[in-house]
């Protein structure tokens, strides 16, 4: 992975040299890299494009080779900035600036949410799901779709007697990340027994790779119930149940309510961005939902560089909210867009 | 039975380049060497690229070697956000996977190869093979899918309660099913390395001296017994070559079996419950494995792997020996 990035400098050096010759402006193309998050790639793709479009001199590339990628690669200084749907630990940040000697910022770009799909047969309406009926099925404590804890919720359903199948990801990612970060804050059997990461010890389950393998199994395996991203279940059309929130509100997710909950948590949004809002308050916030981040060093020696990822942040933060929900990326509230404008400040 | 005249028939035949070496003998007194040379590089290049790809499996995995110790090796707990990694699942589910494969793959391989190089017309058996060889090259996540869309429906539509019926009440097909087990991940396995003990089998049984047979016909064997005491225990070597090489291939798969095997680090008796195996888990893992020690467990998943593999090999190797003996003295 890191020789590819260093290729892919390499590359960028060689096109800045001969941009630099044949364009025989004095504007220097100036080559800045990334690399992490796979979930907000596509949107990233397009930023990056359509800024690449209004400033020639300007490209970026991004490697989208998962968050985990993403942190290392910015900790070894291979890239210029990184990109992840969890944010970094004490440690890693321990780590940054053990090797960096200085300290790394966290700007969300836009929101992803997670949301449960099920599979049982009979079954077609909207089930909804309160959180400890969430954390039950996938502690395997609760075995039946018609358990109390989830049958109380739908009284005008009628549920099987059937055991519940889990279904969750095999390969770590940001999706399990915010799923169970979800889970350890409203269940402190979750947090004690299994805790949170991008990969966890399940209790019960079978395991598909990627949402399109979770969404399989779910689809071929009867009473069974998994976890996808909701862009990947709004863009194939997959049914998905509705959860209720810290408000005691039942809702399903949408763009909309995946912001609500940014919104709800702006007032505790700390300083560093380093925050978790699932669970989030409000009555409209869809509880299981989660800020991406990029990951930019707080001092940027190149001053080319420096110039370039400042006026992107702010550019991103302005025009490139606009074209979020485009691509099915819920957009920033305005409450943390105005904390963001003043935390670009601290890249020098 | 005596095959020595098949074998100096070879020696006999004049070396190849030899009119060469006495025409132009002052360039190939050059060329020799340097041939030799080449090709010695060639062999040596191989030689280096395993110890580098070992010493690197050894050396990014110092922290999890150190740390967990032997401990990995047999304990079940795989558990990345406690930082406590044991690989005794993986392997059991790898090893699993690939014998039960093979237990199918072998017979049904040999099988299929003794008919395409005996009992077939040389026309249709070259072309069978070409179809074979092709099976050979589909792309690893085509028999994933084709495990996900065609053989676990059917396996959990048909084929498994009407298995459980008749030898359910053994330990190893018990249990509920979910489609996505390690019998599923077998039986792709068994699809994916067949046309490799087809294709190598095949051509061993054809390299036989047509001479062999004949000599057993004269002495007035049947087609079966022809095939069965003579050509078989002449290709045994390659035959066991070629299922050697197809479990190495099976140890190894990694796309097709984690799409249809669960991906459930766990070690039971049935073969239908879900399972996961050491090359899944480090696809599936590495790319998030955000702690030292985690990517280093990971590394160190690989050079168990590697282990096995050559454990594996190594046995193999003393199995062609010894049965290798036999080759021309057989009966």
């Amino acid at each position: 992975m890191r020789s590819m990035a260093l290729a892919v400098v390499a590359m960028a050096a060689l096109c800045g040299t001969g941009g630099q010759l044949s364009a025989q402006v004095n504007k220097e193309t100036i080559s800045v890299t990334g690399a992490g998050a796979t979930f907000p790639y596509p949107m990233y793709a397009k930023w990056f494009d359509v800024y690449h479009r209004l400033h020639p001199n300007i490209e970026i590339n991004y490697q989208s080779i998962g968050s985990g990628g993403g942190i290392r690669q910015v900790t070894e200084g291979t890239v210029d900035f990184g990109a992840s749907d969890g944010p970094m630990n004490d440690e890693q940040l321990k780590a940054f600036r053990g090797k960096r000697g200085c300290d790394i910022l966290h700007f969300p770009t836009v929101l992803g949410g997670v949301v449960p799909t099920y599979n049982i047969p009979g079954v077609t309406g909207e089930i909804k799901f309160t959180p400890a009926a969430l954390a039950g099925i996938f502690l395997g404590t609760v075995t039946r779709w018609n358990d109390p804890a989830i049958a109380n919720a739908n009284p005008d359903m009628k549920l099987p007697a059937n055991n519940i199948v889990v279904v969750h990801r095999s390969d770590g990612s940001g999706t399990t990340y915010i799923w169970v970060d979800f889970l350890s804050k409203v269940s402190k059997e979750w947090k004690r027994e299994v805790g949170l990461g991008t990969s966890v010890k399940w209790p019960v389950g079978l395991g598909g790779k990627g949402n399109e393998g979770v969404s399989g199994l779910v689809k071929q395996t009867a009473n069974s119930i998994g976890y996808v991203e909701l862009i990947y279940a709004v863009q194939t059309k997959l049914a998905y149940g509705s959860v209720q929130n810290a408000a005691g509100k039942f809702i399903k997710a949408d763009l909309k309510s995946v912001t609500a909950a940014a919104a709800g948590a702006a007032e505790d949004i700390p300083d560093d961005f380093r925050v978790s809002i699932t669970n989030a308050p409000g009555d409209d916030a869809f509880p299981i939902a989660s800020f991406t981040w990029l990951l930019v060093p707080d001092q940027i020696k190149e001053q080319a560089k420096h110039k370039a990822i400042v006026d992107f942040l702010h550019w991103m933060l302005a025009d490139g909210q606009k074209m979020a929900e485009a691509l099915e990326y819920a957009p920033l509230p305005k409450e943390v867009v105005e904390k963001e404008k003043k935390a670009v400040e601290k890249v020098h | 039975m005596n095959t020595q005249p098949s074998l100096s028939e070879a020696d006999r035949t004049p070396e190849p380049g030899a009119y060469a070496r006495t025409r132009f003998r002052g360039l190939v007194r050059l060329g020799d060497p340097l041939f030799y040379g080449l090709t010695l590089g060639c062999a040596a290049l191989i030689i280096v690229v395993t110890g580098w790809l070992v010493s690197q499996l050894y050396i990014h995995s110092a922290e999890a070697r150190h740390e967990l110790g032997w401990r990995f090796l047999i304990s079940q707990n795989w558990d990345p956000v406690a930082g406590d990694f044991g690989a005794l699942p993986f392997i059991f589910g790898t090893l699993v996977t690939s014998v039960v494969a093979l237990l199918m793959a072998a017979p049904l391989g040999v099988g299929t190869a003794i008919f395409l190089a005996e009992m077939t017309p040389r026309r249709l058996s070259s072309f069978l093979a070409f179809l074979v060889d092709l099976l050979a090259a589909v792309p690893s996540v085509i028999y994933g899918l084709l495990g996900i869309f065609l053989l676990v429906p059917l396996l959990s539509s048909t084929v498994v309660p009407a298995m459980q019926k008749v030898v359910g009440f053994l330990p190893i097909f018990s249990g509920s099913f979910f489609g996505v087990s390690l019998f599923s991940a077998s039986l792709v396995l068994v699809i994916m390395v067949v046309p490799f003990i087809v294709s190598i089998s095949r051509e061993v049984l054809l390299a036989v001296p047509v001479e062999q047979r004949e000599a057993s016909f004269a002495l007035g064997s049947t087609h079966w017994e022809t095939v069965w005491k003579v050509v078989l225990p002449c290709a045994r070597r390659g035959i066991y070559a070629s299922v050697f090489l197809a479990l190495a291939r099976a140890l190894g798969e990694t796309m097709a079996v984690t799409m249809v095997i669960g991906n459930n680090p766990q070690i039971t008796k049935s073969l239908l419950a879900p399972g996961y195996t050491i090359a899944a888990v480090v696809a599936n893992e590495f790319t998030e494995a955000t702690g030292d020690l985690y990517l280093s467990a990971l590394i160190e998943l690989g050079l168990v792997l590697f282990g096995i593999t050559f454990v594996i090999n190594g046995l193999a190797r003393l199995l062609i020996l010894a049965t290798g003996k036999g080759l021309y003295h057989h009966g």
